[in-house]
């Protein structure tokens, strides 16, 4: 550190760096940025795979833009692909065609678009799953939870919208879904459906309109809030799991600069390389096999992307009730596909002050909760996630019927059976499992870890041999208190208490094993459990 | 109007009954198939396939090819088109009453095949196999355009296939041949609807053939095609290479514990 009055800096980029903050005044700012400490976990890293996932969304879809064309006006298709040629279709599927043919590197783009757009959903889910489970969307960090469920709702209508844009048999099909879906609104559902398409389905304007919203007012949306996401979670600063040094009160990790900026760009680049992989070896989307939009014509198997898979799955078990209300007739669709999302999207919204409203917990909480820790809270994750699962297999089926000889209709009823039962057995098993883990560790606490080394006594019993995990008092049983933080389970397994042995698949470098026996030897002659012998007895 | 009238009115009316009864009957009996009489014309292969039938169709299909009921249609007048497709691709014979007869290894051999053809072909007559010629000898795209609108909505936009209600199917077309194509669409089997040739022309017939089997031998630009069965394994494959490779790169740059 060089003092104040040896202001001058000797090399350039020192002489550049001093200019620009005697303009900006940025050292101050950013030295506290570079020096921001983050846990280090690996759970922490889901949400930024939909950041990256977003990223790459942004780079392929301007592309992308360079060459579509938002139009509903029919011409005749005269590309590359022979198959097609010679048929009218609308712009927007020719030049859909056209990026996928005729395009340098266009094929390429939209397979990575789509798979990224998939996998952002996905991470959105799965970052969604750790924060849950964790407990971490607890005070304060409540409001972040919500922007994220605003998120992944705004994930999934993003992803509707570019599903519906390239105007192929497909899309087309979901966009007649969801004019049937406007159209189940009771009461004012054909004046929604002829606002949004213009008229008449499927009209001339729907593909531009689908389109501004696509590439303009909802990734706009999408930046501002995952900008206030991130915000956030600076101003709140990151949670961490318990353990040995971490408090409510302070952050234990990896200071921004140089470690975390390092792992989190090495972990960009996976990312990106995993999708542009699929991209370049894994057909997506193949809108040429499907042929233009024409009401007239549907496919079997036609399918929304996985995201929409559950609404499809509610749509096919939902019983044909037609019900009257108020001499309204309440068409059959409007149940699951309007009533179910909306009430599955408030619970999940207000999730953390429905817990807090049931706990009476007001406090602040900074230290996560592992999952068995909160038993009640897992088991409800698990049988959402029952019910989430039946509805999402249920959307495909169809295929599944197909590809596994099960009758449809047995699938359908499996599904709906399925629906009522799956979740309390999730419930239950989830419960069960967190209390025999919690139940493992405080055992292990209290006898130390079997070592696996099977002594026998001279009086001929066999005993195995304990590890205790730290002091034990005159009866052997160790002293730790139970801390929901994580337990060494294995021998050499220092958990929470050291660094952690390098490597990924091997260690890289000899661990710092405590021996085996050394304590336990001195203690002399052995108890039945494996403890040292009670001195008293 | 007199007692008499009415009466006499009554009895022509009955009169015109039974002469257009009488002209329907005769007419009938001149227009109808006479099946006593061609069974003793039959030709040598016929015969040969009627044998093969009398050994493994006739428990189904009954004595004189009516049918039995819940277990057989009647094959009066079916065509040789509907037996080179069922016995051909060996959906027939069954191997047990269920939904609907799969695509397996033939029971009989060409030979014998054209034998049962023959011999069906001789009762009541029915579609027959196409006469010679390329049965790809049509319109790309117009068959394309044909296949979308009459085909897709059960064998799936590229002929993979889907499920129909309680168990049947409309199968996969990647093992079929152009014949079995052509007669599939000619005979309407099973749960397929019949494409007679005034629904679908012989050349549309053929344009439809084209389409499937060029999709079938294109490769796909984009890479391992996974079913071309639409997003659903799209899901699968995002959820299986995507999430978990991302996740294990989590686990690679992160600490585990």
């Amino acid at each position: 550190m060089s003092s104040r009055t040896a202001a001058r800096p000797a090399t350039a980029v020192g002489r550049t760096a001093s200019q620009l903050d005697e303009r900006l005044t940025i050292a101050a700012p950013l030295r506290r940025t570079l020096n921001k400490v983050f846990p280090d976990h690996w759970s922490f890293l889901l949400g930024e795979i939909a950041l990256y996932s977003f990223i790459i969304l942004l780079l392929t879809g301007t592309y992308l833009t360079f060459f579509f064309d938002a139009s509903m006006q029919e011409i005749v298709y005269d590309g590359s692909y022979a198959p097609l040629r010679g048929i009218e279709m609308s712009r927007a599927y020719a030049t859909s065609l056209d990026i996928s043919f005729d395009v340098r590197g266009g094929l390429l783009m939209r397979q990575i678009h789509h798979w990224s757009a998939l996998l952002f959903v996905a991470s959105i889910v799965v970052h969604l799953m750790r924060t849950f489970f964790t407990g971490a969307f607890r005070k304060p960090r409540e409001a972040n939870w919500v922007i994220g469920v605003l998120l992944l709702l705004l994930a999934i209508l993003e992803g509707v919208f570019g599903y519906s844009l390239p105007d192929d048999l497909l899309s087309g099909t979901g966009l007649r879904i969801i004019n049937a879906i406007f159209l189940s609104i009771p009461v004012v559902g054909t004046w929604v459906s002829f606002a949004v398409f213009g008229g008449e389905f499927p009209g001339t304007v729907i593909i531009g309109r689908f389109y501004i919203l696509h590439v303009l007012l909802i990734p706009g949306i999408l930046l501002a809030l995952i900008a206030a996401h991130l915000l956030l979670v600076v101003k709140n600063k990151h949670t961490q799991y318990p353990g040995p040094g971490r408090t409510e009160d302070n952050v234990v990790g990896k200071r921004m600069f140089p470690v975390f900026a390092a792992k989190s760009t090495g972990f960009f680049m996976v990312v990106f390389g995993l999708t542009a992989a699929l991209g370049g070896l894994v057909q997506i989307n193949p809108i040429w096999l499907y042929g233009p939009y024409d009401p007239s014509q549907v496919s079997a198997g036609s399918q929304p992307d996985w995201y929409v898979g559950f609404l499809d799955g509610s749509t096919r078990l939902f019983p044909p009730w037609d019900i009257y209300l108020f001499g309204y007739n309440i068409p059959p669709l409007f149940w699951p596909t309007i009533v179910l999302p909306g009430l599955l999207f408030t619970v999940l919204a207000f999730y953390p002050f429905i817990e807090a409203k049931l706990t009476k917990d007001r406090a602040h909480h900074n230290l996560l909760q592992r999952p068995r820790d909160v038993p009640v809270r897992t088991a409800i994750g698990a049988m959402a996630l029952a019910f989430y699962t039946v509805l999402w297999i249920s959307g495909g089926n169809d295929l599944i019927a197909d590809k596994f000889n099960i009758s449809l209709n047995a699938m359908t009823w499996i599904g709906r059976i399925g629906l009522i039962v799956a979740p309390p057995i999730a419930y239950w098993v989830a419960y069960r499992i967190c209390l025999g883990l919690q139940m493992h560790d405080r055992e292990v606490l209290e006898h130390g870890v079997e070592t696996g080394i099977i002594r026998r006594l001279p009086h001929g019993e066999f005993i195995e041999v304990h590890q205790p995990l730290g002091p034990v008092d005159a009866h052997g049983h160790g002293s730790l208190q139970y801390g929901g933080a994580p337990v060494p389970k294995r021998m050499n397994h220092i958990g929470g208490m050291g660094r952690a042995v390098k490597g990924f698949f091997v260690p890289l470098e000899e661990s710092q094993a405590r021996p085996v026996t050394s304590e336990n030897e001195k203690a002399g002659e052995l108890t039945g459990s494996g403890r040292p012998k009670d001195p008293e007895a | 109007m007199t007692g008499f009238a009415r009466l006499r009115k009554r009895a022509s009316s009955g009169l015109a009954l039974a002469i257009a009864l009488v002209a329907v009957g005769i007419g009938y009996s001149v227009a109808a198939p006479n099946s006593s009489a061609q069974d003793a014309g039959l030709s040598v292969e016929a015969m040969a396939g009627q044998e093969i039938y009398e050994n493994g169709c006739i428990t189904c299909h009954g004595r004189n090819l009516q049918g039995v009921e819940d277990q057989g249609p009647s094959l009066i007048g079916v065509g040789e088109a509907s037996v080179y497709f069922q016995v051909g691709t060996g959906r027939m014979p069954l191997v047990q009453q269920e939904a609907q007869a799969q695509r397996k290894t033939p029971a009989y051999d060409d030979a014998q095949v054209n034998q049962l053809m023959a011999y069906i072909q001789a009762n009541g007559g029915g579609p027959q196999l196409p006469s010679e010629g390329d049965l790809r000898d049509g319109d790309l795209a117009e068959g394309g355009e044909l296949f979308r609108l009459n085909c897709a909505s059960c064998h799936n936009f590229v002929g993979r296939g889907g499920a129909l209600s309680s168990g049947k199917n409309a199968p996969s077309l990647n093992e079929s041949s152009d014949l079995d194509l052509y007669t599939a669409m000619l005979s309407g089997p099973q749960n397929m609807p019949v494409f007679g040739d005034n629904q679908l022309s012989p050349e549309d017939k053929r344009a439809v053939i084209n389409y499937v089997q060029t999709l079938k031998e294109t490769a796909d630009p984009g890479g391992a095609n996974i079913g071309r069965a639409g997003p659903v394994p799209e899901g699968l494959v995002v959820w299986v290479v995507g999430i978990v490779g991302c996740v294990i790169a989590c686990l690679w740059v992160g600490t585990r514990s």
